[in-house]
């Protein structure tokens, strides 16, 4: 009797510590372990589930999780493997996708209650292609409504909290994103990044945060905000995790126009290279930029730069003489588009329509009153006042003009160096409600991220050290355009030489 | 009172909608009279996340019309948002575009008066998509169908260089022969294929002075009747105005009229030009078009001679009838199957007369073209030779056209089937109409004396030659031969 219970007890925590290894592994070698049939998917999802069950009424990284339907895909994917046949590159791999991408299954949000019960009749293209890779769809994930915020505190559904420490932020856009991959409820997530939402919040998360150069991933079912800076890209704990869903991701798409074709800049393989260091590798840093941010990130980012020069990088100083209006011209241009791309949500077609409409006029006023937030109101306000006759030359024209200028500063930059280094955020994760009020202040956390965008360069955050508070610290790093591989080569060169990736949030431990 | 002098003057905004197999940026089917809302896919019901994907078709076909107006192509191009709410605009933004369009500064050749024509300037040529349509049956509510939704629409804009009414519908009228030679557009009014919108005012002439009427823009006319009595109306009516109130042109007070086609009447729509702010941006989701000089060499490859241009060649080459030239070159098919039975050697009058008589009438009656009556130009070549050389007699001619074209035989062995092959053997025809004079001695009489009489009495004796052989006699021989025996 006391053996038996003594037995179920020991196999309890065997199987926690089981899954608990698991979900250490990191998706690479997760794929290997199930392509190889050593770890069923099956195993990994229902991992995913308890730690979803475990973590997730504190972290709230999900809008929507998918159980049933997740475990399903993994058995069917064990028994063809079980089979003998080939699997995925993401073979049996649970992962997140953040809520504005769209999926025959479940809703669609945005994190918005204008599409609270949106369901798309189609899958974005990403999504098709994590499916064809036999990837597994654990859920759709929190974020700032239409991607518009730093913190996920725009989220018109729900708040999501960092997994280091539960009374800040998980950054934004894509916090969810970020806060489910740092709380270990996937392996890996996709995020959209349109001044930022990637790499922010995976730096305040201390994950791995990628944006690729504007046209290398299919944007084709993704809610768009700011269509010219949109970007899909992923947030993974390593970087050979952030190449292997590139694998899967990257490629031109003929129902995207933006998206280049591979006679321009072939995709190739990510992970191929990835642990083969730069030689000679020249390093740009803007140092008085970099004087705006805080202490203990100056630091962290200085010594990551030691750490570089250790392995035989030069550093070097580069002028970016515009990346002073950046800020300016990002909230310009990014709101002009969405005051167009939010147009469409007006309650006559799809999605939240008002119940107090006295002629269509009204449909469109109240619906959109009703069911859209406040920072989504002031950006297409914004956007429709840049836009308007008179003004569009003072304000989205001239944008424009800095936008081109920033792209300048970028390659006279890149004839000197092979990137470029800065923080990601001028702080560590914030408090929740810290900058709520402060529209302003809050667009300035972006300071560091947005020129990537405006250049539609690729750039990663990767962690980098913690600060006085434990909390993660995240390097950018920004590379020119299409060079995805040398920019992971670059992060690994890092990650190899450091533990910071390997840190873990205290309510994980 | 003086007669008040005046001038009117007509620029025209035409939408005129692509015959493309699929919509202007997406995969539907372009299809008139489907189920409501049959015709849809997420992009163009501007489901959140689409995007769009430029009909490359609809672009050629777009140069195409550009280029045989006349207008300059440009080498870049690029597409922009047009903002405005309304129900039938799923995205509330039209794809269109403004500040650069694909072809600009061109001109088209109408006809006006005999053998004269006229140019028109054409300000611009842009592409956009068609918006859906609102439905308001019965209720307080509105439907709206979207299977119109991002039809391919070519938008030409002229300058105000019409001066009446009727050269505004003789430029309705040529667009609509150019489009459909060219196969761009069916341009069939009934379908909606074309719209117009006329902007009229009128530059009245008054104690030395000149006076500038407001202009008025009558909105979405589809026939070209109604174009046509619109602005006769129109130009009554400004006048009439002016006479009672003296309004001139001013900054804003261009108004906007509808046009009733029961009463025949314009209304006023909207008094003052509003200050409509369309919020004018580049498409982000598209990339500028180039277009290279290889491009166009391919695209041009399928202009033809332009119709008003052939209607003018085949009545100083062919001497035809204005109105006969006009209605050969009405259809291109109809155009070309003429020409080709010209290489084949028929003679330009002859052939018309086969064509317009005979061949455009069955085919009327079957609903096709001509060059799809299942006869072939060189057989339709070769009955006009026939009746030329006297073969046959022109009455045989049609009969025979009309028998090819349910037998699908040949004109000759019709000719011989049917007996209609005359007699041109002169001794067979001699022994005949000496038979004759000898049964009228009266008419020969008649005819010898020389005066009025005698030119009735050679006709009397031809007709009774032509009764003697059932028609068959070939007039010519036998006019010949009477007035040989007779002088």
């Amino acid at each position: 009797m006391i053996f038996s219970r003594f037995l179920r007890y020991w196999m309890i925590v065997r199987v926690l510590e089981v899954q608990k290894e698991l979900l250490e592994m990191d998706c690479k070698k997760l794929r290997d372990e199930i392509s190889a049939g050593r770890v069923r998917s099956v195993s990994a999802t229902e991992a995913v589930f308890r730690a979803i069950e475990k973590n997730e009424p504190v972290i709230g990284a999900y809008i929507s999780t998918f159980k049933e339907q997740a475990l399903a895909c993994a058995s069917d994917i064990d028994a063809r493997i079980g089979a003998g046949e080939q699997a995925g590159k993401l073979a049996g791999v649970p992962v997140a996708i953040k809520d504005n991408m769209c999926t025959t299954f479940g809703a669609t949000t945005c994190a918005s209650r204008i599409l609270e019960n949106f369901q798309s009749p189609y899958n974005a293209t990403v999504v098709e292609k994590l499916l064809a890779a036999d990837a597994v769809i654990v859920g759709k994930t929190n974020m700032d409504e239409f991607a518009m915020g730093s913190s996920t505190e725009n989220s018109g559904l729900k708040q999501t909290v960092n997994p280091w420490d539960k009374s800040r932020v998980p950054g934004g856009s894509s916090g969810g994103s970020a806060a489910a991959v740092a709380g270990r409820m996937c392996f890996g997530a996709l995020g959209s990044d349109t001044g930022g939402s990637i790499r922010q919040p995976a730096s305040f998360c201390g994950v791995v945060g990628l944006k690729p150069t504007y046209g290398r991933v299919s944007r084709f079912g993704l809610v768009a905000y700011g269509s010219s800076l949109d970007q899909i890209g992923t947030i993974t704990r390593t970087t050979s995790d952030a190449a292997l869903m590139m694998n899967v991701i990257a490629g031109h798409d003929p129902a995207d126009s933006t998206s280049v074709g591979e006679d321009m800049a072939p995709v190739g393989d990510y992970l191929e290279k990835i642990d083969e260091p730069i030689e000679g590798l020249k390093v740009g840093v803007v140092p008085a930029f970099n004087a705006g941010a805080d202490k203990g990130v100056q630091k962290a980012i200085t010594e990551a730069l030691e750490v570089y020069k250790k392995v035989g990088a030069e550093v070097i100083e580069v002028d970016m003489p515009h990346l002073d209006y950046a800020i300016a011209a990002y909230y310009v241009i990014a709101t002009a588009e969405a005051s167009s791309n939010l147009a469409r949500y007006d309650g006559v077609h799809y999605g939240h329509r008002t119940k107090h409409a006295g002629d269509y006029v009204e449909v469109y006023t109240k619906s959109r009153a009703e069911a859209f937030g406040k920072e989504v109101k002031r950006r297409i306000m914004l956007g429709t006042y840049a836009l308007s006759s008179g003004y569009y030359d003072a304000y989205y024209l001239k944008a424009l003009k800095v936008r081109n200028l920033i792209r300048g500063d970028f390659s006279k930059a890149f004839e000197k160096c092979d990137c470029i280094m800065m923080p990601v955020s001028p702080t560590t994760a914030f408090k929740i409600g810290e900058k709520v009020d402060d529209p302003l202040k809050m667009y300035l956390s972006d300071i560091y991220t947005i020129a990537a965008n405006l250049a539609g360069i690729p750039a990663i955050s990767i962690p980098c050290g913690l600060d006085e508070h434990n909390l993660p610290i995240g390097l950018q790093i920004l590379s020119p355009a299409f060079s995805e591989a040398k920019l992971l080569q670059i992060a690994r060169m890092f990650e190899s030489q450091t533990d910071w990736h390997k840190k873990r949030p205290p309510m994980i431990e | 009172m003086n007669k008040l002098q005046y001038k009117v003057l007509v620029g025209l905004e035409i939408h005129v909608q692509l015959c493309t197999k699929t919509k202007m940026f997406c995969g539907c089917a372009l299809e008139f009279g489907a189920a409501a809302n049959s015709r849809v896919c997420p992009i163009c019901l501007g489901m959140p996340g689409v995007l769009p994907v430029m009909n490359g078709q609809a672009f050629e076909y777009a140069i195409l019309a550009a280029t045989a107006l006349n207008c300059e192509i440009a080498e870049f191009t690029k597409w922009d948002r047009k903002s405005y709410y309304y129900p039938d605009l799923p995205k509330n933004y039209q794809i269109s575009q403004y500040d650069l369009p694909f072809s600009s500064n061109g001109f088209i050749e109408i006809p006006v008066e005999s053998e004269r024509t006229k140019k028109i300037r054409i300000t611009r040529v842009h592409l956009e998509e068609d918006a859906g349509k609102n439905l308001h049956s019965s209720g307080n509510f509105s439907q709206v169908d979207l299977n119109r939704a991002g039809t391919p629409l070519l938008e030409i804009v002229t300058e105000p260089d019409m001066n009446t009414a009727a050269e505004v519908r003789a430029l309705a009228v040529e667009l609509q022969r150019i489009v459909r030679y060219l196969g761009v557009s069916e341009a069939d009014m009934q379908k909606g294929h074309m719209r117009f919108e006329p902007n009229v005012n009128l530059v009245i002439s008054r104690d030395a002075k000149e006076y500038k009427t407001p202009i008025v823009e009558i909105k979405n006319l589809n026939s070209f009747r109604a174009l046509e009595r619109s602005i006769e109306y129109e130009i009554q009516r400004q006048l009439d105005e002016f006479l009672e109130t003296g309004r001139v042109m001013e900054v804003g007070n261009k108004s906007t009229r509808g046009w009733d086609d029961v009463k025949e009447v314009t209304f006023l729509q909207r008094e003052k030009e509003e200050a409509h702010d369309y919020r004018y941006f580049p498409d982000p989701d598209l990339v500028p078009v180039k277009v290279d000089s290889r491009w166009l060499a391919k695209i041009n490859s399928g202009l033809c001679e332009l119709p008003i241009k052939k209607q003018v060649r085949y009545v100083s080459q062919y001497k035809l009838s204005e109105y006969d030239a006009g209605v050969l070159t009405a259809e291109r098919t109809t155009a070309e199957f003429f020409e080709q039975a010209l290489s084949a050697g028929g003679e330009a009058k002859r052939l018309c007369n086969l064509l317009t008589q005979v061949g455009l009438k069955l085919a009327n009656e079957k609903g096709c073209g001509v060059a799809e009556l299942g006869i072939t130009a060189e057989s339709v070549a070769e009955l006009a030779k026939m009746i030329n050389e006297g073969t046959i007699n022109a009455s045989a001619g049609d009969t025979i056209m009309r028998e090819m074209v349910k037998t699908s035989k040949g004109p000759q062995k019709l000719a011989e089937e049917l007996n209609l092959i005359q007699k041109s053997d002169a001794g067979e025809l001699e022994i005949i109409v000496e038979q004759v004079l000898a049964e009228n001695p009266k008419a020969v009489d008649d005819v010898k004396s020389g005066d009025k009489k005698g030119k009735k009495a050679l006709g009397f004796l031809l007709g009774q030659v032509m009764q003697k052989t059932k028609g068959q006699a070939n007039p010519k021989v036998v006019s010949g031969i009477l007035s040989r025996k007779l002088s």
